[in-house]
């Protein structure tokens, strides 16, 4: 299996170090040519404004979409998980591209800025054993999700932080600034 | 639930990487800085470019100004204290910056210490010239390091001599016998335990950009060709000719830094960069470098 990391700018190394450690063929994607060599793509964190506008100037939006409908699985961390959401409440200025695939309402920047950011143990559902240590960075949440998104972690206040529907996962926090790769073992068996 | 962490201050710059940090003075200049896709931008009152010229006292920006840009863009805002000079910096943690530079671009408030980041809730970014002083930074807590360069020249040279040195330091460290990173680390002054950890893990502890002198596409390519995590770039944007044009083809240049194909594209009909100073015409006393220990 090829494992494709969207590299056009964030925290790509740190999810392809995961990857490699867990065996996993691994590819950047920074174009579409390299799109189509791989079999999943991960989206990772960073700033999803940039990421958005350099999907659009690199022509990757529409061949993602088009992958993801023919069922490849794809996780976006962070602002990945902003880039697959359908809705935002707030926070995207006018204009920003997404993916828009996954039945969520995600909200940027939910916890405020940088000095509200934070670390939390989370119990995540398909994770087994220890509560998984959780690295929020001036993340987003999911406000509000469709009957067939199945909610996975949510903090002690019930909002929710991960999410699948289908192939698409979705994390409001970070698994690739830890050494834990659980969450990476249960995207490969999506 | 554990706020401000060391994993947080550092993850944030994590995030930042593969990506370019825009000077900006006002509110409108963020906002083009943020359409064109910069990662960040650092506020303040002046670009380099004009510190230089006005030469007196630089200080902190005006906290009204840092504020209006917060409020105008979504992305992460950084903002520039003097080193050494602890109370700008509690004063930018009050208004809510979400990384500051302890900068040299600004005169220097203490001339022995800088800053106890430790102390501090909001990550901070700081410049080097070399190993020694990088780990120096991030034993006193700084979260993210910048190669120094020399800022509001427009010239490339001294951000490749920093970035290269650094890079040069830590290859050193890695051939190493064990024995032997005592001494280094006597030779650096720096931590032993920092050095120790460099040697074994081939690269700073911390995320790594370039900065000083950075003002085409070629140049952000350059650094991220000599193995910098990302670049910011000062009066390089706003003192050139087509703004948007250029900080949008830095933008794409930093991402597809391996792929001279699209920096040639990129490059295309950007009009007028800004113009440049040589190092060698700058008087020694106003070389922004040499500030910091």
């Amino acid at each position: 299996m090829n494992v494709g990391v969207l590299a056009l700018q964030g925290a790509f190394i740190e999810h392809e170090r995961i990857l490699r450690r867990l065996g996993q063929q691994v590819t950047q994607v920074r174009l579409p040519e390299h799109l189509d060599t791989v079999d999943r793509l991960i989206i990772p964190g960073g700033e999803s404004t940039t990421i958005g506008k350099l999907l659009v100037a690199y022509k990757l939006l529409e061949p993602i979409r088009e992958r993801a409908q023919r069922e490849m699985p794809i996780w976006g961390t962070c602002a990945g998980m902003i880039l697959l959401a359908k809705q935002i409440t707030e926070g995207r200025p006018a204009g920003q591209p997404a993916l828009a695939l996954m039945d969520i309402v995600a909200r940027r920047n939910a916890f405020g800025r940088q000095l509200d950011s934070f670390e939390a143990d989370l119990a995540v559902e398909g994770v087994a054993g220890e509560p998984f240590r959780a690295v929020f960075i001036r993340a987003p949440l999911i406000d509000a999700a469709g009957p067939t998104v199945e909610p996975l972690a949510t903090l002690d206040d019930g909002r929710i932080v991960a999410a699948r529907q289908g192939r698409l996962l979705a994390t409001a926090f970070h698994p690739e600034l830890t050494d834990d790769a659980r969450l990476h073992e249960l995207f490969l068996d999506l | 639930m554990d706020k401000s962490t060391f994993k947080t201050k550092a993850g944030l710059a994590q995030m930042l990487k593969g990506g370019v940090i825009m000077d900006v003075v006002t509110p409108q200049q963020a906002r083009i800085a943020e359409e064109a896709g910069a990662v960040a931008v650092m506020a303040l009152e002046r670009v380099p470019a004009d510190i230089r010229k006005h030469g007196g006292v630089a200080r902190m920006s005006d906290p009204e100004m840092i504020q209006g840009i917060i409020e105008a863009v979504t992305i992460p805002v950084m903002a520039k204290a003097r080193i050494g000079h602890f109370v700008e910096a509690q004063v930018l943690e009050a208004l809510g910056v979400d990384y500051i530079d302890e900068s040299e671009v600004l005169t220097p408030a203490d001339e022995a210490n800088h800053i106890n980041k430790h102390k501090f809730n909001v990550p901070f970014v700081c410049g080097c010239r070399n190993l020694g002083e990088a780990l120096r930074r991030i034993n006193e807590g700084a979260a993210m390091i910048r190669t120094k360069g020399e800022a509001g020249t427009g010239n490339v040279v001294e951000a490749v001599r920093h970035a290269r040195q650094l890079f040069a330091d830590i290859r050193r460290l890695q051939s190493m016998d064990e024995d032997e990173l005592f001494v280094a680390a006597k030779e650096m002054q720096a931590p032993y335990e920092l050095v120790k950890q460099v040697a074994e893990a081939g690269k700073l502890p911390v995320v790594n950009f370039a900065a000083g002198g950075v003002a085409t596409p070629a140049d952000a390519a350059l650094m991220m060709q000599l193995g910098v995590d990302g670049v910011f770039v000062g009066s390089g944007i706003f003192k050139s000719g087509d703004p948007a044009r250029r900080a949008k083809a830095i933008v794409e240049a930093t991402t597809h830094f391996n792929n001279p194909k699209i920096i040639a594209e990129v490059s295309k009909g950007l009009g007028e960069a800004m113009v440049g100073i040589n190092i060698s015409d700058i008087p020694e006393g106003e070389l922004l470098a040499t500030r910091g220990w």
